[in-house]
């Protein structure tokens, strides 16, 4: 375990490498002067000294007045310490904006996987033991349409019906209720994947033998399911259920903005309209890099769920 | 006695003088024939393909021309999918959008699948450094998920369609290359590449010509599965106002125009997102299709 844990480690810290360096060079691979883009976006294109002072004083904040190894290893220094800039439009630290968004983001991402694992767990399961039912073709022909539905589209007929026409829900706000519609709308697709995942596994689970010595010793077909059955069966779906996490963290950042919410994925997009490099820069990095480590924690739970994996 | 199991006479002679080969193609048709999903996913598709490609011929109205008298009007006899707030018909906005949706979705995957097969190749082929190079770099795109990595190729490129075409092909490089690169770990064992280099092939011609057939397969399945997520990815892409502009009639452009109306005028949200909708469900019903027919092991 102690080689898989080095070599895992490894890896990450390559990995984490290359992140820094992708999100560094943005700046770099804009076609053109980056700092002409942006003042250009704020109006700041026109000829004289107020505006060559303003591209001077751009230029220096952004660093590109230095030589670029000096510019990826002050960028490195300075991430490490918290500091990811100065957002071009609001002037506010990156990192300050990035707090006060992640947490909404968190908290969306953390109530969607718990309808994306309990839904999809029971879907699944259900169609496993009504195998070839209409329960079973139902289920799979929802979980087909869950995947190809886009979500910024379910959200809004959601919003639709439950907000506008029932008002069961308010449209937009902080509190509890107004995060049931988004988790939802984040959550199904997951469901889809998971209630796939679920089926195919226990249907498998099913066949083994220690299942039908389990029944021939006579023991309730309830207690087979969840005591032998569930427990291997629900391996794969852990795993598949810690890779969600990174794809709900990116569906958020639609869904942020089909409900009006506040968070990363909201904040970054409003960034790459407006042409904020350093918000841009700062939030990928910081998206990236959480869902690295998310990643990363499931392939250790993973190994250690199934001892196998150490070995391959 | 027991049966032999070699061919009597007769059978060799049958199988000697069978002229034509089944062909890939046939094989792959006939399979797909017995699934009903496939074969449902198919109409659905050759019938949105030509209801586009015919839009101008099918359509009375103009996707971009205003009329101010219509606006806003539900659905009935003269617009079957109602109005917008210019009064522009958006049964033909969504059928012109689909020639728009469509191409960039397959343009995005064209251009995915032709560079992630390309690295996936060159890195299972060559090996050694290069391989562990070209995957550090597939790993770290696979850091960014999905729809993360195209917003940073659009902020890097600018907001355009044809930026995000490449945005969306960019990010679907991972998929392609680390699929491409385990086909080629696995073909390249095969004693026929073996014997192809001891002949005194070049390199690039054993690539060519014994390791590449053993790709096109998974490529083709990968690819189908994958149309459906580039279309999202883009329409999604749009729907931020990254992609496609107004009045552009981009299916992701509609539902963002559609967003202000929700609360009185349903039909202008809903029509462009079932158009996604059933677009993409008949591309995945085709790739779960030749996913069974092609490749079993991926279904398992």
């Amino acid at each position: 375990m102690a080689s898989f844990l080095l070599q895992k480690t490894i890896r990450l810290l390559t990995v984490l490498f290359g992140v820094s360096l992708l999100t560094f060079s943005v700046l770099h691979l804009i076609p053109g002067d980056p700092v002409r883009v942006m003042l250009g976006d704020m109006g700041g294109g026109a000829a004289g000294d107020q505006s060559q002072a303003a591209y001077e004083n751009l230029r220096r904040q952004l660093g590109l007045d230095r030589p670029l190894p000096v510019q990826y290893v002050r960028y490195i220094e300075d991430a490490v310490q918290g500091d990811l800039g100065r957002s071009f439009q609001t002037q506010r630290t990156v990192m300050s904006s990035v707090a006060n968004s992640l947490p909404s983001t968190l908290v969306l991402t953390a109530a969607s996987m718990v309808i994306t694992v309990i839904l999809g767990v029971v879907l699944g399961v259900l169609a496993a033991l009504q195998h070839h039912t209409w329960w079973d073709t139902g289920i799979m022909v929802l979980s087909l349409i869950g995947l190809a539905m886009p979500s910024f589209w379910l959200g809004l007929i959601l919003l639709m019906i439950f907000s506008f026409q029932l008002e069961w829900f308010p449209v937009r706000g902080t509190g509890i209720g107004s995060l049931v519609l988004p988790a939802i709308t984040l959550g199904l697709g997951g469901a889809g994947v998971i209630a796939r995942l679920a089926r195919a596994s226990l249907l498998e689970v099913l066949r083994n033998e220690y299942v039908t010595t389990a029944r021939a010793k006579g023991l309730k077909e309830t207690l087979v399911i969840t005591r032998h059955a569930l427990t291997n069966a629900l391996i794969p779906v852990v795993t598949m259920a810690g890779l969600q996490f990174g794809q709900l963290l990116a569906g958020a950042f639609i869904v942020e903005t089909v409900f009006a919410r506040p968070g990363i994925g909201r904040l970054l997009v409003d960034a790459v309209l407006s042409r904020d490099y350093p918000m841009v820069q700062g939030v990928a990095l910081v998206a990236a890099v959480g869902y690295v480590i998310v990643n990363f924690f499931v392939d250790l739970s993973y190994a250690w769920l199934d001892p196998r994996i150490r070995h391959i | 006695m027991s049966k032999s199991i070699l061919p009597s006479n007769d059978q060799l002679q049958r199988i000697i003088s069978r002229k034509k080969p089944r062909s890939f193609a046939r094989d792959t048709a006939r399979q797909l024939r017995g699934n009903p999903g496939a074969i449902l996913g198919t109409i659905v598709l050759i019938v949105l393909v030509l209801v586009s490609a015919m839009a101008p011929i099918l359509s009375p109205y103009d996707p971009a021309s205003t009329d101010l008298l219509s606006q806003l009007e539900p659905p009935n006899s003269s617009h079957w999918f109602g109005t917008d707030e210019f009064g522009r018909d958006i049964l033909t906005r969504i059928v012109y959008g689909g020639r728009i949706s469509l191409t960039v979705g397959l343009i995005a995957l064209a251009i995915g699948a032709t560079l992630g097969t390309f690295i996936g190749l060159i890195s299972g082929f060559y090996g050694g450094r290069v391989d562990v190079s070209l995957m550090w770099f597939i790993d770290v795109l696979l850091a960014f998920p999905g729809i993360l990595l195209a917003l940073l190729v659009v902020s890097i490129l600018g907001v355009d369609l044809r930026n995000l075409m490449l945005a969306v092909g960019v990010s679907m490089i991972p998929r392609f290359a680390r699929l491409v690169r385990g086909t080629v770990l696995s073909a390249k064992e095969n004693l026929y590449v073996d014997a192809a280099r001891v002949t005194g092939l070049p390199e690039s011609l054993v690539l060519a010509r014994h390791v590449l057939p053993n790709v096109i397969s998974p490529v083709i399945v990968l690819s189908t599965l994958s149309l459906g997520t580039a279309i999202i990815i883009a329409s999604g892409l749009s729907f931020l106002g990254l992609g496609a502009k107004p009045p552009s009639p981009e299916w992701g452009a509609m539902l963002s125009d559609g967003r202000q109306f929700l609360q009185r005028q349903w039909w202008i949200a809903t029509f462009p997102g079932v158009a996604i909708l059933v677009t993409v469900l008949a591309v995945n019903l085709i790739g779960d299709g030749l996913r069974d027919a092609l490749d079993p092991r991926m279904n398992q």
